[in-house]
């Protein structure tokens, strides 16, 4: 199966671990994900909060670019993948936004006629592969690995496209389906404050601190996640929490293709896991040399 | 040719009754974003959001103040720029408002209406981001937060160089642009987006 690919500009710099683990766990898994020629950057929540229309278009020249492809267009940053999911929702249910939409990507000789499906690459993998599959392709059984998934706010929210906004499960079958012990995790959709962590970061260290706290209370060995922004939020920013908080956290923050990839027998420099900053040395043992 | 940016309209010289004007119009142009009417007062949104214990005036209470024609008050608060967008209220509320779509549109009108709000920290990161995304086509992280911090507050820039440090000998900052091939092309779309964005359909306001 083949797929358009939207990378977005995180998985160009700051996620590049993320972008090159998703490449390897589709490569495994006999999908093709072909990258959207000359994407623009699709806005993130910023655009929004300073223009509509302009936002708009600015992420509907890529539903434009996708839709001369006739693919699904896959976007694993949480951001990216809201937003161009939402443009493509509102142009298909605005006529007056979708004409005037249009007309400025006139300019550039595109048009779009709201014929693009937005995916996640997560539910791609269950819904187009299969648990069963993924299961049998297991090449490393996560059998005893505590896993926390975090959701975070972008993916379940607001569309309820992908999956139940409070409490999703795609991630929970997922790692269960190669081996893992899903621990109970209640903050799995709580937001992790985003940007706040720039603008206000007293705001969200705080959000972070019970996000961690969440999980780890529960058991949890690693929290896995898809979003970019919620990655490097828990994981960067642990030692100032641990300090500001006086806490002890240490918990690794793997991108949810990293430790999929990781199971499915991928090489974990192809999954991008020495560019993490909290090692899962300690899973890695378990794992290879069960007590 | 590089879109102009539009001159931001003093809209509270024009009185409280152009800037209620504005709002009713924008909310028209918001989807299901009339279902505002229908609130409730129950502050499932408060209760939801998790960032509302550090906002002046919590969500509820901007429909509330809105009712009692504040919105000039809404408009100056740090509310509509702590919101992380993460769309808990939405989903929970039972009128099914787009809360967070309003909110979005609350931070436009402050903006254009140069509230003392513009200079929020959110709107300078937002201005930054746009600027960058126009120019290149595409994000530029270290460029955006390198021009924030140094805008607005060098010391948090020495308080997070540790963790940046970190992720650049994990390869993980990027300190190029990436350059879209097509950005001229996409500055005469956004030339024309600019058009379109004075486009509003104008609906009555429902009561």
């Amino acid at each position: 199966m083949k797929y358009s690919y939207y990378p977005g500009c995180s998985l160009e710099s700051s996620s590049k671990n993320y972008d090159r683990s998703v490449q390897a766990v589709y490569d495994t898994l006999g999908l093709e994900l072909i990258e959207l020629d000359d994407w623009n950057c699709c806005g993130a929540t910023y655009y929004m909060s300073i223009k509509e229309t302009i936002s708009l278009v600015f992420s509907a020249r890529n539903l434009a670019i996708a839709e001369s492809l006739g693919r699904d267009l896959v976007a694993p940053c949480s951001s990216c993948y809201t937003i161009l999911y939402k443009t493509n929702k509102l142009l298909n249910e605005n006529p007056i936004m979708r004409a005037k939409v249009r007309q400025a990507l006139k300019r550039d000789g595109l048009d779009y006629q709201s014929g693009v499906q937005v995916r996640h690459p997560l539910e791609v993998l269950v819904n187009d592969v299969g648990l069963e599959k993924i299961s049998l392709e297991t090449r490393r059984h996560l059998e005893g690995i505590k896993v926390a998934p975090y959701y975070g706010c972008q993916i379940v929210r607001p569309e309820r496209g992908l999956d139940d906004c409070e409490n999703p499960r795609l991630m929970d079958e997922l790692f269960a389906s190669v081996g893992a012990e899903i621990v109970n995790f209640p903050m799995k959709v709580r937001c992790c404050g985003g940007m706040l962590m720039t603008t206000y970061p007293d705001v969200a260290l705080k959000l972070n601190k019970e996000l961690l706290e969440s999980a780890t209370v529960n058991g949890a060995e690693c929290i896995v996640t898809t979003c970019p922004l919620c990655q490097i939020n828990l994981e960067g920013y642990q030692k100032k929490i641990n300090a500001r908080f006086h806490t002890n956290f240490r918990i690794p923050i793997l991108f949810f293709s990293q430790l999929l990839g990781w199971a499915l027998g991928c090489d974990p420099d192809a999954l991008g896991l020495n560019q993490n900053l909290i090692g899962f040395s300690k899973i890695k043992q378990k794992v290879l040399q069960p007590a | 040719m590089k879109p102009e940016p539009t001159t931001p309209t003093p809209l509270m010289h024009d009185g409280y009754d152009a800037l209620k004007k504005k709002f009713a119009l924008g909310l028209a142009n918001v989807p299901h974003g009339d279902l505002m009417k229908r609130c409730l007062q129950c502050g499932t949104c408060t209760g939801s959001c998790p960032a509302s214990y550090a906002m002046e005036i919590t969500p509820r209470e901007i429909v509330a103040l809105f009712r009692a024609d504040h919105l000039d008050t809404i408009l100056q608060s740090r509310t509509i720029w702590i919101c992380a967008s993460c769309y808990a209220c939405t989903v929970r509320c039972p009128q099914e408002i787009p809360i967070t779509d309003i909110m979005y549109l609350l931070k436009r009108m402050a903006m254009d209406a140069r509230m003392p709000s513009h200079k929020m920290p959110v709107y300078r990161l937002s201005q930054i981001f746009v600027s960058i995304a126009n120019r290149f086509g595409r994000g530029y992280e270290l460029g955006l937060l390198l021009r924030y911090y140094l805008g607005k507050n060098p010391f948090q820039l020495i308080a997070n160089l540790p963790l940046f440090l970190k992720l650049f000998l994990k390869g993980r900052i990027g300190l190029w642009p990436h350059k879209i091939r097509g950005t001229t092309a996409l500055s005469s779309i956004l030339a024309e987006a600019e058009i379109m964005e004075m486009i509003i359909p104008v609906r009555e306001w429902p009561r």
